[in-house]
């Protein structure tokens, strides 16, 4: 039967200020019926102040076949992370 | 005193329904409804509890919220029989749900100006749940409804089980000045339910023939076996924890 209903990708905004963040997935008809089972399954201990659902069908994946040469290259360009200057004292936290 | 026994009341109505639908715990259609029965039974058990802590403070008796809970027959219950209906099919239980919310929704409302603070605090906290527990099943009742043949089938055959029922919501009980008349919650609970029923293409009913009693202990047999279930443990072993 749940072979039927589409499943839907959860995101949920733990706080004000933070990003919706991806928590799991959920089986649903449409897109109201999603959005409360994704409350009554992600949210049941305060997790959330909002939440999106996406339909898992609309999200394009990158290819794990293309893994190394997606990722891979960038593994020796440590140029690219900013850690070759000092930050005086005086600045503190950034 | 008034204000305990119509507290005592609403109570078994909170309770009777949160266990009828914790029964669905681990027998729901999908996983995700799985969650959401036990969601919405702990929100009904919840409000229990705190009417019947505030019913035995009232009473002055020494009776805490377990012993009205567990150690109360049958006939003492005081619960509108709506709510101990067997849960039936995924129709019923919704259904059911449903006109139970749509009472509870505006009464908790009209309970926020109770002269009782334990009754305004009670209905602070149980004003928000309801409003998801009609939401909630006020969709499964639209998509049921305005779904296959078999569903459409089985939420007719819901209504007309359950709608004899409905008429004792509006009962005053034994009611007290602290809290909302019972009966004035009528316009809105029926502009609820027309309003979801026309989404889901169901009829509403004529005249029925109204079922009632539940309010003076009278209520049906399978009430009985519910509270032997769930009085069970506590008989057996008094004082129990975990």
């Amino acid at each position: 039967m749940s072979g039927e209903i589409p499943l839907w990708e959860v995101f949920i905004r733990p706080r004000n200020g933070l990003a919706h963040k991806h928590v799991g997935s959920i089986h649903a008809a449409d897109e109201v019926m999603a959005l409360q089972a994704a409350r009554d399954v992600y949210t049941r201990r305060g997790e959330g102040t909002s939440i999106w659902v996406v339909p898992s069908a609309a999200i394009t994946a990158s290819d794990p076949d293309q893994a190394a040469e997606n990722f891979e290259p960038t593994a020796d360009k440590i140029y690219r992370h900013p850690t070759f200057y000092d930050i005086p004292e005086e600045v503190g936290h950034m | 005193m008034a204000l305990a026994d119509a507290l005592l009341e609403l109570a078994d109505d909170h309770l009777v329904l949160g266990h009828r639908v914790s029964e669905w715990c681990g027998h729901a259609p999908m996983l995700e409804e799985d969650l959401a029965m036990p969601n919405m039974a702990l929100d009904l058990i919840g409000t229990a509890r705190s009417l019947y802590s505030r019913a035995g403070e009232l009473e002055g008796k020494g009776r805490d919220e377990d012993d009205l809970a567990y150690f109360r027959g049958e006939r003492d219950y005081r619960n509108i029989l709506l709510v101990e209906r067997p849960n039936g099919d995924f129709a019923q239980t919704m259904l059911r749900q449903l006109y139970f919310a749509a009472f509870m929704e505006p009464y908790w409302t009209a309970a926020l100006e109770s002269p009782d603070e334990a009754v305004r605090g009670i209905a602070g906290k149980a004003v928000k749940e309801m409003a998801y527990h009609v939401r909630h099943a006020g969709e499964w009742v639209i998509r049921l409804g305005d779904g296959t043949e078999e569903s459409a089938r089985r939420m007719a055959e819901a209504v007309e089980e359950l709608h004899p029922y409905t008429g004792e919501l509006f009962d005053e009980g034994t009611g007290d000045a602290a809290l909302p008349s019972r009966a004035s919650m009528r316009d809105e609970w029926e502009a609820t339910l027309k309003n979801i029923f026309a989404q889901a293409l169901l009829d509403w009913p004529g005249e029925v023939v109204p079922m009632a009693g539940g309010r003076h202990g009278n209520h049906g047999e399978q009430l009985g076996h519910m509270l032997a279930e769930m009085q069970s443990l506590a008989r057996a072993h008094p004082g129990v924890t975990w």
